[in-house]
């Protein structure tokens, strides 16, 4: 293992730019140091440590955005009065992303980069139509959330890319819900994570757990669309097949995922009327 | 046979329990491994490594932190705060409420609750359990914990 420790966005570029595809870049290391010690002997990385960018942790609001930094935490978005307001997934869903102790370290670009199917800062973001803004030496590139993922644990990130924003536009949405299934409510993995938002866009419905990556589910986008009343959970379970392709694995079963998403989703929504307001 | 180049150290200088400390560690080396074996600050526990009970929760910087997750060359400059920095008489609550009875989940219990002590606004938007989940306990089932910290908060109430 190897260690750069870059003092600004330039340096830190430049670093990665050197074409090394094992070049890693480190923020608060809550994912990258779990059993770090058993993980070190075959560790061949070199890891671009990003803690002296400081630039980059602050949030930032323009007109028509809501601006994370690449360094910004859950727990600076928890403690934001600003955000929880306007934003309301973004504290829910970092509220349960382990605890305090992963809070005040995670971040929302690591979250995003380390490309877990069962992220919680993820499909809050994907649900407000977030944006990722990778910086390289080559300049600036913008990628849409829900166009980042391309695998499992895959991503348009290049090795040279740098999450340096994640950029939220400004909205008045009309429904908004974050609902995450797991064997307790904090320091859990989800079995099954979900968020739900209306606003003059449209629907979005983003699923996590149920798929190779976090995921919008386009068929259920639809059928919110047309404003057909839905009788029960079962209204919901062809589309939630068609959008989403869940495993057997060690926290759940396939169909346990599927039942649970269509019956959360179908409760989730009692309180929307066709149009997305809330009762 | 080609012998492994030694592992690389870094000079850190921070503030720990108050007072400035320089250490130099393999830039491998985790805050916790710092704290119990360069430093002799046996109090931070390791549990399970990976983030999930706590055990080796101290504050950076005024907030809690897994020490198993932090790599020590990313507290140059900051302020560490672990077990070792309280004073007896904070504890005594916990003493009294059944905080704790095997001991291993304690010390970081103890750094969290100080935590929520030093900011109880928390408390007007989090309950008591949601600020405690990062400390797992397989002893005390939790109530000892909750309320011992709740007397912490309010000491006249259960006088």
């Amino acid at each position: 293992m190897k260690l750069l420790l870059p003092e600004s966005l330039d340096e830190a570029m430049e670093m990665l730019a050197d074409g090394d595809p094992g070049r890693t870049p480190i923020a608060g290391g809550t994912d990258l140091l779990v059993h770090w010690p058993q993980h070190l002997a075959g560790d061949t990385r070199t890891y671009v440590d990003l803690s002296a960018l400081q630039e980059l942790r602050r949030l930032r609001w323009t007109e028509d955005a809501l601006v994370l930094g690449g360094l910004t935490t859950f727990w600076d978005v928890i403690t934001d009065p600003r955000a929880v307001a306007e934003l309301p997934l973004l504290m829910e869903a970092a509220r349960l992303v382990g605890a305090i102790q992963i809070q005040s370290r995670g971040t929302w670009a690591g979250n995003v980069v380390n490309a877990s199917p069962a992220a919680d800062g993820v499909p809050v973001l994907m649900a407000y139509d977030a944006v990722v803004v990778l910086q390289s030496h080559d300049g600036r590139e913008e990628v849409p959330l829900d166009a980042f993922y391309t695998g499992y644990k895959e991503t348009r990130r290049r090795p040279d890319q740098l999450v340096t924003e994640i950029r939220l536009p400004r909205r008045a949405y009309t429904f908004q819900r974050f609902e995450k299934v797991g064997s307790r409510r904090q320091q859990a993995i989800a079995k099954v994570g979900l968020a739900v938002t209306h606003s003059d866009a449209g629907w979005r419905v983003v699923a996590a757990s149920m798929a190779p990556y976090v995921c919008r589910c386009p068929s259920l986008e639809r059928l919110l669309e047309t404003g057909a009343p839905l009788a029960s959970p079962v209204d919901l379970v062809a589309a939630v097949q068609k959008d989403v392709s869940p495993i057997d694995d060690l926290r759940s079963t396939a169909r346990y995922r599927t039942e649970v998403m269509a019956r959360v989703l179908y409760h989730a929504l009692q309180g929307a009327t066709p149009s997305g307001g809330i009762h | 046979m080609i012998a492994e180049p030694a592992t690389p150290t870094i000079r850190i200088s921070f503030t720990l329990n108050g007072a400035s400390t320089t250490v130099e560690a393999a830039v491998t080396e985790r805050l916790l491994d710092t704290l119990r074996y360069r430093l002799g600050l046996t109090g931070t526990k390791e549990g399970c490594g990976e983030g999930e009970c706590g055990a080796c929760t101290v504050l950076l910087d005024g907030l809690p932190v897994d020490a198993c997750l932090v790599p020590t060359y990313q507290v140059r400059g900051r302020a560490v705060d672990t077990v070792e920095s309280l004073d007896e008489a904070s504890l005594e609550p916990f003493l009294e409420g059944g905080a704790t009875q095997c001991g291993a989940c304690t010390p970081g219990v103890v750094m969290t609750a100080s935590w929520v002590c030093k900011n109880p606004g928390l408390l007007g938007s989090h309950p008591v359990r949601e600020l405690m989940a990062g400390n797992l306990c397989r002893c005390t089932g939790y109530d000892g914990i909750v309320d011992s910290l709740q007397s912490a908060l309010n000491p006249e109430a259960g006088a």
